[in-house]
């Protein structure tokens, strides 16, 4: 089994290493919640938070200290400890995706070869689609036992949503897999020397995105949280710690997605024309690949009004998933042909 | 009966009305697996998308308030003034309630008395006593400027007033003459 992996981590570098990747995520949401205030208030004529702090950059810490610090309250019509459970296992899920993300090459630390992910399994893509599936209970669960209508119509749209757009998710990285012949995520970056798939992937790229927007629950497809009709969607009846956790969750989800996307399409750690910086860059490309995709986030929910209900499945359904399929058999065909 | 014109289009006219020149030609979202549609599509989310690009480089049209303000319009009514006449330094208010008859929310407290040589207040034969404007009843309606024969009582450009206590907005006679500070920029002519 490690010969598979090809190198062996000391148990302690493990630890270490999924330390760390726990504490540059929690790290990273707070920038990516400032960032996205700070951007659609430009993008809408206006400042956005300013006060707290310089340029306001202490926001989310006054945000999340507020949530923290209030009192949990739960409905009489709730399922107690569903209530409770379900917040958690977003952010356990959210988290878990995190950790295979590939931020770097194996390097040499400490005397010892240390990979700059968390894991790196063998069958990556399925790792994140996996835990994308059990995100899914965290909101329908919450949805569920808040015993409250809106909770659930907005927790049911977010389950149809989930099943529609994760088939055409899966559908756009078969092209990927195909052309790089590996499932392990380190395996696709390395395949990408030569060329980022972004570009021979083209559509499978677009058909990622726009199915990772809706997977995120993001604009324009945030019908479970449609403020206009749903009061707050699947996460009405939460506060405090609670509500906090599912607002985290749901920003680490965009991180997670703009890592696979980096990963999978922007060729991870890799810089174009030849360049080869040393080893310790590897982790600030990923990180600035990651940025452009969060960026891309932020902008189209400054942009796109939220879908229709009918129009996002029929959009999912008869858009989105031929387009993929058509992708994963052209790029069959291609890989066939060439070999 | 309406007659049809002839130039109206035929799925429009079912009403008889003709719409003429009002039509706007709707395109409708894509049909599905229509290609132009989605090509249709994929342009205009990319046009929105430069648009809110472009609206970053425009800047804000924020004004930061407590910092900024907005200069206020000389007739705009603000708290109320009392005034003095400027070279005897007597009160123009003569304390005739005029000012409080005409208030349509009842704020305004009057009580009068008279001058006399050993105590002149006003320019009159009497003067106000008492003097009491109830801010947190005032609807700024001017009114009371109005009423007044001798302009004594005028709305100036002060708007922040607000008070962690109701008692503390009402203004006594001293508040609303002393010379108030002038935490409020005026708009000049032309501006």
């Amino acid at each position: 089994m490690l010969a598979l992996v090809g190198y062996y981590e000391p148990w302690w570098i493990q630890i270490v290493k999924s330390i760390v990747i726990f504490a540059v995520a929690l790290q990273l949401v707070p920038v990516v919640l400032i960032a996205e205030r700070k951007i659609m208030g430009r993008m809408q004529g206006r400042y956005g938070p300013n006060r707290v702090g310089p340029y306001g950059a202490l926001q989310p810490l006054a945000d999340i200290l507020k949530l923290l610090t209030k009192e949990q309250s739960r409905p009489s019509t709730s399922v107690g400890l569903l209530f409770a459970v379900a917040p958690l296992i977003s952010i356990l899920t959210a988290v878990a995706a995190f950790a295979i993300i590939p931020f770097g090459n194996v390097q040499h630390i400490f005397g010892t070869r240390v990979g700059l992910y968390g894991v790196d399994v063998s069958v990556g893509p399925l790792y994140v689609f996996a835990f994308g599936a059990i995100a899914f209970y965290g909101i329908m669960l919450g949805g569920w036992s808040s015993g409250s209508k809106y909770s659930f119509l907005g927790a049911m749209r977010g389950a149809a949503q989930l099943i529609s757009y994760e088939v055409s998710q899966g559908m756009a990285l078969v092209g990927v897999i195909i052309t790089s012949q590996t499932l392990s995520l380190t395996g696709i970056v390395t395949a990408q020397k030569g060329m980022w798939y972004l570009i021979p992937q083209f559509v499978g790229f677009i058909v990622f995105l726009v199915a990772g927007f809706a997977e995120t629950n993001r604009a324009p497809f945030d019908l479970t949280e449609a403020d206009a009709e749903l009061v707050g969607g699947y996460n009405t009846e939460y506060g405090g710690g609670r509500f906090a956790s599912y607002y985290f969750a749901e920003y680490l989800n965009v991180l997670v997605v703009s890592g696979i996307v980096t990963t999978v399409f922007l060729g991870g750690w890799l810089l174009p024309f030849g360049i080869h910086p040393p080893g310790w860059v590897d982790p600030f490309v990923v990180l600035f690949k990651m940025s452009l995709i969060t960026f891309l986030f932020i902008w189209v929910r400054a942009t796109l009004p939220r879908l229709r209900y009918d129009q996002l499945m029929s959009f999912g359904w008869k858009v989105l998933l031929p387009l993929a399929t058509l992708n994963t058999l052209v790029t069959a065909i291609v890989v066939v042909a060439t070999h | 009966m309406a007659t049809v014109d002839p130039n109206a289009k035929a799925s429009l006219n079912v009403s008889g009305w003709n719409p003429g020149d009002d039509v706007i030609e709707v395109t409708r979202t894509p049909a599905p697996g229509a290609a132009r549609s989605t090509w249709r599509t994929f342009r205009e989310t990319a046009r929105g998308l430069k648009t809110t690009f472009g609206r970053i480089a425009e800047g804000t049209n924020t004004i930061q308030y407590p910092e900024e303000k907005v200069p206020v319009y000389p007739r705009f009514r603000g708290r109320h003034k009392l005034h003095r006449f400027e070279d005897s330094g007597l009160e123009k208010c003569v304390g005739c309630s005029l000012c409080a008859a005409a208030c349509p929310s009842d704020c305004i407290r009057v009580v009068a008395a008279e001058n006399t040589p050993e105590n002149r207040v006003s320019a009159g034969e009497r003067y106000a006593a008492v003097y009491e404007i109830n801010l947190s009843r005032c609807i700024f309606c001017g009114y009371c400027e109005i009423a007044c024969p001798f302009d004594a009582i005028t709305m100036g450009h002060d708007y922040e007033m607000s008070d962690y206590d109701r008692d503390d907005l009402i203004f006594t006679k001293e508040m609303l003459l002393a010379e108030p500070l002038e935490r409020t920029p005026l708009r000049n002519e032309g501006e």
